[in-house]
């Protein structure tokens, strides 16, 4: 994991500084609310429904013990004992005193954290796949690139002021897990020729109001050139992006409006005027970042004995190897495995995890993985680097402190935003939606039988919960004051993206599970073999789903 | 005299920033809008001081760029202090186009700015009448290291750790 210098040391201890000032001035009536307001949310402060919210910074999703243990500190002594891990990989405190947030970005800049660009009009934190270093489809370990990209966004000068919001996302692996297509930049690693490394440019993917697959605008960069041709990007972004309404304002309605080709056309006569400058990346500078992310201290395994020990395990524990099959992973190393940690029990909100748990999350870590695991884009924690014969101690643990609910990958293990209950944009709830469908389904079986199932739940329009993207989309709007839940089928984040249809006409919140179960009857129904929610949809279409949910409609 | 901070001074403004609508220039230095040096461009010869020109911070400025890296003063007018496009102008005026004269800040910037303002080559500010200019200063100073290139540093910090 990448450590900081004194260099980052003081760029961060600076801003809290500085943040501190800020917001001493603000108190003191010396900064106006509208002035103070980008300032805040520069530092991931926003002023919510019931009381502030704090959103931390991830980088990449990558966390150390050593700061689990600081998030829980935090949570007990300035919030309410629990924090949420977002859909971006960041955490957020729900309930933090502003008077108190300086002192807060103090204790995390004790530990290497920082909460700066996790919102406004800047480019935020970038993120990638949870499974980056272990995954066996990977083509390049994306972290080093993440981190450099970090670096350079970080107190970029330039682009602290864009026309929105500006998210990049790296992909180093065959599949897709970081729903890179669906960002303002999805960056793929990807080897030329003559094997050199760098990456195809994709730009103008989003969610939101108007959802967007992301477009190639350049099929080989190399990796030197990273960073000027990010600069170039942005600088076409801030000159040329609509700042007239912020609906409109997101590159992928610029990318639109010039098209792809055209808007390649100003990013690369941009570039040529400050490419191989001085932000031409080193080899010495690849390496260091590079170093910070070594393959940990592998034993030699062997691997018939722990394979048959686990299966003999499983054989006898019914629960072991479910959870065995749901929430663990192999690895490109033999004899190890990649644990998903639930963050999804019945009752909670998705992605919420108290101090408690963080402590013992932070445990099992440095027993089990290291003492580094990773946030992830579905709201859960990983360990990586488990070795196989410790799993069922871990998952023993891991069960007592409910954290290995075994459900990931299924219709339980939804994307779900804080929704209505937390957030001042909300149309309308989202976390009893979540509660609601994750009571209705509680029998494993059948959630087993229906298999891999992405459900997605945003509470409004802004898709946070990314239901665009959900093999079942649910959107909550607002109709005369009443909440309402839109139903969206077929989306899909990986490689082959696409964007969710809208079932027909939105459900009530009393409605919305029994039309969750019809779709799922009509699935079962027409499945062939082990074909998956998604291709069953791909290939018997929607008419089908809504006939049963709406009734026969000719 | 009105005050303003330049080179990280508090200075006097000698610059007199000329109404639109005005058909006799006053004397002294003035700092004109793009589009009235323009109108203007013959008269200005005789004039018994020196020229500045103000432009907005969306000017797309490879249209008319040439003349104006002569003059000793370039404006960069901010709309609303979020508008964040006099960051790029800037920028593009010191690195690209190596403007060498005063850039600066006028408009609805503000303090906790001055910063990156400075960083994307900005020199001098002016703050609306009655600004404790040295209270603002002291955002000029924020921080004392960077990542990035930037139009006052030529080298970025991993060329430099």
């Amino acid at each position: 994991m990448y450590k900081y210098d004194n260099y980052d040391q003081k760029i961060v201890d600076q801003r809290v500084e500085q943040f501190r000032d800020q917001t001493e001035r603000y108190l003191a009536g010396e900064i106006a609310d509208e002035e103070f307001l980008p300032l805040r949310l520069q530092n991931g402060l926003y002023v919510q429904r019931l009381a502030p919210m704090l959103r931390i910074a991830v980088p990449y999703g990558m966390l150390s013990s050593r700061q689990v243990r600081k998030l829980a500190h935090i949570s007990r002594v300035y919030d309410k004992g629990y924090v949420h891990f977002t859909t971006r990989q960041n955490v957020q405190l729900n309930w933090p005193a502003l008077e108190q947030v300086p002192d807060i970005l103090a204790e995390l800049a004790s530990v290497e954290m920082h909460a700066i660009q996790t919102s406004g009009n800047c480019i935020r934190n970038t993120t990638t796949d949870q499974f980056a270093g272990v995954a066996s489809d990977e083509i390049e370990d994306p972290r080093p690139w993440c981190e450099l990209i970090r670096q350079w966004s970080t107190l970029h000068p330039e682009f602290a002021f864009l026309p929105r919001k500006f998210k990049i996302a790296v992909c180093g692996s065959e599949e897709d897990r970081a729903a890179f297509l669906l960002h303002d930049i999805g960056l793929q690693l990807a080897k030329n020729e003559r094997g050199e490394l760098g990456f195809e440019v994709f730009v103008g993917g989003g969610l939101g109001r108007t959802p967007i697959i992301g477009s190639s605008i350049r099929k080989f960069l190399p990796k030197e050139h990273l960073l000027s041709y990010l600069d170039a990007i942005l600088r076409v972004y801030n000159r040329f992006g609509n700042r007239d309404n912020k609906y409109k304002a997101r590159i992928k309605i610029l990318v639109k409006a010039w098209t792809s080709s055209v808007f390649a056309e100003r990013v690369e006569k941009e570039w040529d005027a400050i490419k191989g400058g001085p932000s031409t990346l080193t080899d010495v500078e690849i390496s260091r970042v590079k170093s910070f992310f070594p393959s940990p201290d592998y034993q030699k395994v062997d691997q018939q004995a722990s394979t048959d020990e686990l299966t003999s395990l499983a054989s006898e524990n019914q629960a072991f190897k479910r959870w065995l099959e749901r929430n663990t992973q192999t690895q490109k190393q033999a004899g190890y495995r990649s644990v998903t940690l639930s963050l999804k029990p019945a009752g909670v909100a998705p992605g919420d995890v108290t101090d408690k748990q963080l402590e013992l999350i932070a445990d099992l870590s440095d027993r089990y993985s290291f003492g580094e695991l990773r946030a992830t884009h579905n709201q859960n924690l990983v360990l990586t680097d488990v070795i196989e014969t410790d799993l069922f101690e871990l998952w023993q643990r891991a069960k007592h402190s409910g954290l290995a609910t075994p459900t990931i990958g299924t219709i339980n293990d939804m994307i779900c935003c804080p929704g209505g209950d937390y957030c001042s944009l909300a149309n309308a709830k989202s976390i009893p939606v979540a509660e609601a469908i994750q009571r209705k389904f509680s029998d494993l079986d059948y959630v087993y039988d229906l298999g891999d199932l992405e459900l997605n739940i945003s509470g409004c329009m802004n898709a946070c919960g990314h239901h665009h993207i959900g093999h079942i989309g649910i959107l909550g709007v607002d109709k005369k004051g009443k909440e309402w839940y839109q139903i969206q089928l077929g989306g899909s984040a990986n490689k082959n993206a696409s964007l969710g249809k809208v079932l027909g006409p939105s459900l009530s919140r009393e409605q919305i599970t029994d039309g969750i179960e019809k779709l799922l009857d009509v699935y079962v129904d027409n499945r062939i073999a082990d074909e998956s929610f998604l291709h069953t949809y791909q290939r018997i279409g929607i008419e089908k789903f809504k006939e049963r949910v709406y009734g026969s409609t000719s | 005299m009105a005050l303003l901070l330049r080179d990280k001074q508090i200075t006097q403004d000698n610059w007199l920033v000329v109404d639109e609508t005005a058909t006799t220039l006053p004397s002294g230095d003035i700092l004109l809008s793009f589009n009235h040096w323009q109108q203007l461009e013959n008269k200005l010869e005789q004039h018994n001081g020196a020229i500045g020109v103000w432009i907005e911070g969306n000017a797309e400025i490879e249209d008319f760029l040439e003349p104006l890296l002569s003059l000793p003063l370039i404006a960069i007018n901010f709309p609303k202090f979020a508008d964040g496009r006099g960051f790029s102008l800037a920028t593009l005026l010191r690195d690209r186009y190596q403007y060498k004269g005063e850039l600066r800040a006028i408009g609805n910037f503000i303090r906790d700015q001055l910063f990156f303002l400075t960083r994307c080559g900005f020199n001098s500010f002016k703050f609306p009448d009655g600004t404790n200019l040295e209270e603002v200063a002291n955002s000029l100073t924020d921080f004392s290291e960077n990542y990035q290139v930037s139009a006052d540093e030529n080298q970025p910090l991993f060329r430099r750790r």
